[in-house]
């Protein structure tokens, strides 16, 4: 307080001639009040529907009032930003991060009579459902699944009855319609009892088809689904999409067996040598790289086409025959050849077993199964191919 | 699908005839065609298409199918047997 008074003492009030005189670099009238001091010009002023603490996400086109309060209506066009986070989501970049939040939606100006779509609040889902709608109208359900995709929240049992319920109860969806019907993709099937959700909310379930782009068929047929939307599918261009999160997750553990690879590549007649280690661990390194492309690309890619059911059969097929050209391409020896086949193999086997997990087909019984045949044999293939490998440093 | 088939004669699937009331909410749900109702009961027409997904068996309003909820993944198969089958997540 003292300090204010000492202030106003030492500078009395400007004269009211002084006030006159413009601020030097504040926009001149003659110039329309548009020529910004500094920087670039400004942007429009904040949206209405910003609120402190709070981003809008670009999807949301604005916020239109329903007999359920305020409602988020989402564009049905994907922009540059949500391809660009779904190739991030693809990447396996920032796994954790691509969720929209629960709660009610709107796709164009839905009415009490318009249908209610449900899905899971993985951002991919979420851009499927949106962009599979354009020029129609509905609501969207999204249910917490702790950003996982349908399939596989289902399997884990975060797309439930129980989340379903929460989510009718939490938005007042019942004031918003007039119906009482939910439309759940079917993959969720896995997760949700239909008569869980009627009891505890009133709405009957219907299961919509597999693939959000056939949502516009089913609601012109009158919610029916025909057979082949009811079936999975695993077209090359599902499988290619699946690659990198497939690459990306073996990266660590192939750095370990490189660098091991490494090491014992100087064992030889002299003693070590550190010559041998560099030269001959390369042509390890690339056998080890060339082997997780032929487990986790190749054979997936060409999945249907291989001959054998098991993956790991398929897997250790086209890691020998790319082990076998490989090591004749590189001509270190017979022993260190058979060596590069036998890892190979191994380690593409290996990893094609674990694809099982990315696929819609397999059953846990029949993966375990396949598990304790092929794995004694990988294990052996490593072992005979590490010793194989140390043994041809020495002839 | 037909160009996909995986292992055969594994599938842990069961169908409780006794049980079932032909209802028919297991067909829809499954998403390999596994399962049709013939004279009012459900059967497995296509058992080793079956990947064991659960779908039916929780839709069932009879409880008449059964089977082993597995997740045909390796890695989390080798998560079970080396820890049970308590406190494993999936993918
Ligand atoms: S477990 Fe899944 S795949 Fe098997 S019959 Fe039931 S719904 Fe079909
Ligand atoms: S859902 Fe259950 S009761 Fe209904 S047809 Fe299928 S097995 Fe039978």
């Amino acid at each position: 307080m003292k300090d204010t008074q000492e202030f106003f003492e030492r500078n009395p009030a400007p004269s009211p001639e002084f006030l006159k005189t413009p601020f030097p670099m504040a926009p001149k009238e003659e110039d329309g009040g548009e020529i910004a001091c500094c920087g670039p010009p400004a942007g429009p002023r904040s949206g209405a529907n910003e609120k402190p603490g709070y981003l809008v996400w670009p999807f949301v086109e604005e916020f239109v009032q329903t007999p359920a309060g305020d409602t988020p209506r989402v564009r049905t066009r994907l922009s540059l930003l949500d391809r660009f986070l779904a190739a991030g989501a693809r990447l396996g970049i920032a796994r954790n991060s691509h969720k929209v939040a629960p709660g009610l939606y709107t796709l164009g100006l839905p009415g009490p009579e318009s249908p209610v779509l449900v899905t899971a609040n993985y951002k991919l889902s979420f851009d499927a459902v949106r962009s599979s709608m354009e020029g129609r109208s509905a609501w969207l359900l999204v249910v917490d699944t702790r950003g996982i995709n349908v399939w596989c929240a289902a399997g884990k049992g975060s797309f439930s009855a129980d989340e379903v319920t929460r989510q009718v109860v939490r938005t007042r969806l019942d004031l918003a319609v007039s119906h009482r019907t939910l439309i759940l993709p079917q993959l969720s099937a896995p997760g949700v009892a239909a008569r869980k959700v009627r009891r505890a909310t009133g709405f009957t379930v219907q299961w919509g088809p597999i693939r959000a782009g056939d949502l516009p068929r089913y609601l012109d047929q009158g919610n029916k689904a025909d057979p082949a939307m009811r079936q999975v599918s695993f077209t090359l261009g599902e499988r290619v999409v699946l690659l990198p999160v497939e690459i990306s997750m073996v990266l660590k553990p192939v750095a370990l067996v490189i660098l091991a690879g490494f090491l014992v590549s100087g064992i030889g007649h002299g003693g070590y040598s550190l010559a041998a280690a560099w030269h001959r661990g390369w042509v390890f390194a690339t056998g080890i790289l060339l082997a997780i492309l032929a487990g986790a690309a190749v054979t997936p890619l060409a999945l249907p086409r291989l001959p054998f059911t098991a993956f790991s059969a398929k897997g250790a097929v086209v890691g020998a025959v790319m082990g076998a050209t490989y090591a004749l391409y590189v001509s270190g020896g017979w022993m260190a050849g058979w060596a590069l086949v036998l890892l190979m193999a191994a380690f593409s086997s290996y990893l094609a077993m674990n694809f099982t997990g990315a696929t819609p087909f397999t059953s846990g019984s029949g993966v375990e199964k396949e598990m304790r045949r092929a794995i004694p044999f990988q294990t052996l293939a490593v072992l005979g191919g590490a010793v194989a490998w140390i043994a041809g440093g020495f002839v | 699908m037909k160009d996909f088939r995986y292992l055969s004669g594994v599938a842990s699937l069961r169908v409780d005839e006794e049980k079932c009331v032909g209802c028919g909410d297991c067909l829809e749900v499954c998403p390999h065609g596994v399962l049709k109702v013939e004279k009012g009961k459900a059967t497995a027409v296509d058992h080793d298409a079956c990947m064991e997904c659960g779908a039916c068996a929780k839709n069932c309003p009879a409880g008449a199918i059964s089977l082993t909820p597995g997740v045909g993944c390796a890695a989390y198969i080798i998560q079970t047997w080396l820890k049970g089958r308590g406190g494993v997540s999936c993918c």
